[in-house]
C-alpha cells in the first residue's frame, strides 16, 4: 500500500489536513510533528495516518473513522469528539483526552492526566497506565478501561457510562459508586483489553457506574452539587 | 391604612414562602424581568439643519451585512442585520425550530441551532444555519460542522453568564434525549466550561482545530453574557474570533434559576459601549471583526439604537418566539389553567406551552403550523428592518451600518452613563470626565 509522507518541519498542519480531508491514497506517515495542533483533526475516510512524534492540543479531533498512530506524547483534547475510528498513543496524553467522543476506540498506552474520558458520549477509552482527577466527568455513554490508577473525582455527576480501573481509585465523584462486575462486564472488559493489545486478567477489574441519584434535581442532594 | 413593605413586597413574600413550600429554587425562561436602563432610554436626533435626511422610501437605506470575513473563505451575507438567536431543539419544539429557519431564510437572514444539535429540519430550512459550539457537545458532530455555514463558539449568555445549562425531564422526549446520547426524562446538565479548553489562550488553538476540520471556511464566532464586555471582546478576537456576539442580561433562556437571570450580568445597553470600544481600540470596529448584540431587542428603533452604539447585526431570541405566537392572548384561557397569564407567561422549562413553541409534547407542537410561523416571522423581521431603516434615514444614513453614537442622546442619567452618549439638551456623558470635549451637536446646549 502506497504511504505518503508529510514532514511538518517544511509543510504547513493545514496542508496535511487538507489532504487528509480528501485523501488521494489510504496511509499517510507525518514526521516532525514537534507539537504541532490539530494535527490529523476532521478525518472522514477509513484512511490510517502514522505520527512520528509528539503532538499539540486536539490532534485527530473529531475522527471520524480513520486509523491514527501517534508515537509520542500529547497535549490537550487528544481525539475529542471522535465519532469512530481508532486512535492509538505510544505515550502520555494530556487533559481532556477522548473528551465528548461519541465513538471509536482510544488507546492511551501510557496515562492520562486529568478529565480523562469527560462527557464522553459512547467512546470506548483503553488507558494502559493511569488517569488524572476528575476523569470520566459527567461521562454520558461509552466505556473506560484504566489499567493503572485513577485520581479523586472519578466518575463526577456520570450518566450511563461503564468505568473499570484495575488499580486504587481516590476518592469517587459525585453520585459515582462501585457497582458490580458481572459476566457481561468481565465478557466486554476481555473484548475491550484484546482491542487495545492488553492481557490483564478482567477479574482484577473494578467496575463503577452512576447511582443515578442525581437524574432528577431535588434540593435535599444540595450538597452532591 | 395597612402599609406594604418595599422591602418585603407581595411578590417576594410570595417566593419565600413558595422556596419554603417546595424547597426548590424557581426555575423559568425568558430573560431579566426587572426595570432596567434599555433602549427605551435613549432618543435620537434626526436631521434638521445641521444634518440632511435622506427622503424616506425613496432614497436607498441599505441594510446588508457581511459576517465572519476576516478567516473564512465563506462569510455569511445577509439582506438584514437581524439575526435569529441559538435556541435549541429540546427547548423549542422540531416545528418551532423549522419555523424560525423558514422566516429567517425568507428575508435572507440567518438563524441559529443550540443546546442539542442540528436538526434536519431547521438545516434544510435555513439558507444561513448556525451551529453552536457548547460546553456540553450535545449532538456535536463533524458531519453537521461541514453543514454549517458558521460555528459559534458559546462562552455563556445574558441571562446566565457563568452559568450551564438544564434541561428539565419532562422535556426530554426520546428524539430529544437520543441527539443528546442521554436517557429519555431525566433532568440534563450542561455544563458551564468547555471540556477540553480552559481561556483564551486554549479557546485561540480550539477555534484553529474548528477552522482545520472545516478547512477555513466557515466564520467563527465566540459569544459571551454581558458581564466584563470591554475585556471578553478584546481576548475574544485575540482568540480569533471573526464575529463576537454580545449578548445582555435581557437576553432570553429556556431554563435557568430565577435568581440567575435577574442577577447576574449587565443590561445590553451597557454591554454595547465596552464591546464597540474594545473593537475600536483593536482597529477592527466596522470593519475586520463584527459585532453582534442581543438582549432585548424588540421594534426597529432597538435594532437602529444598538446599531448606532456600534453593533454589526443584532439577533433576537424571544422577540422571534412572541412573532411565532408565544404568549398570544388567543390561548388566555391556558395560560390561566397553568398560573399563568398571556404577557406573562415563563415556564419554558415545563413543557407545557399552550402555544407549542417550547414543548416536546407532541400535540402542542403540532398546533404551531411551521409554515404559517415562518410567514408571521419573516413579516415581523421586515418590519424590524422597515423601522430600522426609517430611522437610518431620518438621520441622514444610507446604510444602517452609518448610525452612529452621535446619532443618539439619552432620557436618564443611567442611560446616559451605559450608553456613553449624552443627556439629551446637554453634552453631558457620566462617567467619561470630558464633558467639556464633547460635541454640542449632540442635542446639548452649547455652554451646558
Amino acid at each position: 500500500m502506497e504511504t505518503v509522507s508529510f514532514d511538518l518541519a517544511t509543510t504547513p498542519v493545514r496542508a496535511l489536513n487538507a489532504e487528509l480531508h480528501d485523501p488521494a491514497v489510504k496511509s499517510y506517515e507525518v514526521l516532525h510533528p514537534d507539537g504541532a495542533h490539530a494535527v490529523a483533526a476532521g478525518i472522514d475516510t477509513g484512511i490510517a495516518v502514522e505520527i512520528r512524534g509528539h503532538v499539540g492540543y486536539y490532534c485527530a479531533g473529531m475522527n471520524d473513522g480513520g486509523s491514527v498512530t501517534v508515537h509520542g506524547n500529547a497535549a490537550t483534547g487528544l481525539a475529542e469528539n471522535m465519532m469512530s475510528g481508532t486512535v492509538r498513543i505510544t505515550g502520555d496524553a494530556s487533559q481532556s483526552a477522548g473528551a465528548t467522543a461519541h465513538g471509536g476506540l482510544l488507546v492511551i498506552e501510557g496515562s492520562a492526566s486529568m478529565r480523562c474520558g469527560i462527557s464522553m458520549k459512547g467512546v470506548d477509552i483503553v488507558v494502559g497506565g493511569s488517569v488524572g482527577p476528575m476523569s470520566a466527568f459527567m461521562a454520558q455513554a461509552g466505556r473506560m478501561v484504566v489499567c493503572g490508577d485513577a485520581g479523586d473525582g472519578l466518575g463526577d455527576s456520570i450518566y450511563e457510562a461503564r468505568l473499570y480501573v484495575r488499580g486504587r481509585v481516590g476518592e469517587l465523584g459525585a453520585d459515582c459508586v462501585e457497582k458490580e462486575l458481572r459476566d457481561e462486564h468481565r465478557a466486554e472488559l476481555a473484548e475491550l483489553l484484546a482491542a487495545a493489545g492488553l492481557d490483564h486478567d478482567p477479574a482484577e477489574f473494578r467496575r463503577y457506574g452512576s447511582a443515578r441519584r442525581l437524574y432528577h434535581f431535588q434540593s435535599e442532594q444540595a450538597e452532591a452539587y | 391604612m395597612p402599609r406594604e413593605s418595599a422591602t418585603f413586597g407581595r411578590d417576594v413574600i410570595a417566593e419565600i414562602q413558595r422556596a419554603a413550600e417546595t424547597g426548590v429554587y424557581d426555575i423559568r425562561g425568558w430573560g431579566a424581568k426587572r426595570a432596567v436602563p434599555h433602549f427605551d432610554d435613549l432618543l435620537f436626533l434626526g436631521a434638521s439643519m445641521s444634518r440632511y435626511p435622506l427622503e424616506g422610501y425613496r432614497e436607498r437605506c441599505d441594510t446588508d451585512v457581511v459576517l465572519g470575513g476576516r478567516n473564512a473563505r465563506y462569510p455569511l451575507h445577509l439582506q438584514t442585520p437581524v439575526t435569529i438567536a441559538g435556541m435549541s431543539f429540546g427547548a423549542l419544539s422540531a416545528q418551532a425550530k423549522e419555523a424560525l429557519g423558514r422566516g429567517a431564510s425568507e428575508v435572507g437572514t440567518s438563524t441559529t441551532t443550540g443546546d442539542g444539535g442540528m436538526t434536519p429540519e431547521e438545516r434544510g430550512e435555513s439558507k444561513h444555519l448556525v451551529y453552536q459550539y457548547l460546553p456540553s457537545r450535545y449532538g456535536m458532530n463533524p458531519t453537521d460542522l461541514r453543514k454549517a455555514d458558521a460555528i459559534e463558539v458559546v462562552l455563556g449568555q445574558g441571562a446566565k453568564p457563568g452559568g450551564g445549562g438544564m434541561l428539565l425531564g419532562q422535556k426530554i422526549s426520546d428524539r430529544v434525549a437520543g441527539m443528546r446520547t442521554l436517557p429519555a426524562g431525566i433532568d440534563q446538565r450542561s455544563a458551564c466550561r468547555h471540556p477540553d479548553w480552559t481561556g483564551p489562550d486554549d479557546l485561540a488553538i480550539k477555534i484553529l482545530e474548528l477552522r482545520e476540520i472545516t478547512d477555513w471556511e466557515k466564520p467563527v464566532y465566540v459569544k459571551v453574557g454581558a458581564t466584563r464586555t470591554y475585556y471578553d471582546v478584546k481576548l475574544a478576537v485575540a482568540a480569533g474570533a471573526d464575529v463576537v456576539v454580545v449578548d445582555g442580561m435581557q437576553g432570553g433562556t429556556a431554563a435557568t434559576q430565577d435568581v440567575f437571570i435577574e442577577h447576574v450580568g449587565i443590561p445590553t445597553l451597557a454591554a454595547i459601549p465596552q464591546a464597540a470600544l474594545a473593537l475600536q481600540e483593536l482597529g477592527l470596529h466596522r470593519h475586520g471583526v463584527q459585532l453582534i448584540v442581543s438582549g432585548g431587542i424588540r421594534s426597529g428603533a432597538d435594532v437602529a439604537k444598538a446599531m448606532a452604539l456600534g453593533a454589526d447585526a443584532v439577533a433576537i431570541g424571544t422577540a422571534a418566539l412572541i412573532a411565532l405566537g408565544d404568549n398570544s392572548p388567543r390561548y388566555a384561557a391556558e395560560y390561566e389553567a397553568l398560573g399563568s397569564a398571556a404577557g406573562s407567561y415563563d415556564d419554558f422549562q415545563d413543557g407545557r406551552d399552550p402555544a407549542g413553541i417550547t414543548t416536546q409534547d407532541p400535540e402542542l407542537a403540532a398546533r404551531l403550523d411551521p409554515v404559517e410561523g415562518g410567514r408571521r416571522l419573516a413579516n415581523y423581521l421586515r418590519v424590524l428592518t422597515m423601522e430600522a431603516q426609517t430611522i437610518a434615514r431620518a438621520c441622514g444614513k444610507a446604510h444602517l451600518r452609518h448610525l452612529e453614537p452621535d446619532d443618539l442622546v439619552a432620557l436618564t442619567v443611567e442611560a446616559a452613563a451605559m450608553a456613553r452618549v449624552p443627556l439629551a439638551g446637554t453634552n453631558w456623558i457620566p462617567g467619561t470626565g470630558d464633558a467639556a470635549q464633547r460635541s454640542s451637536t449632540r442635542g446639548g446646549a452649547e455652554h451646558a
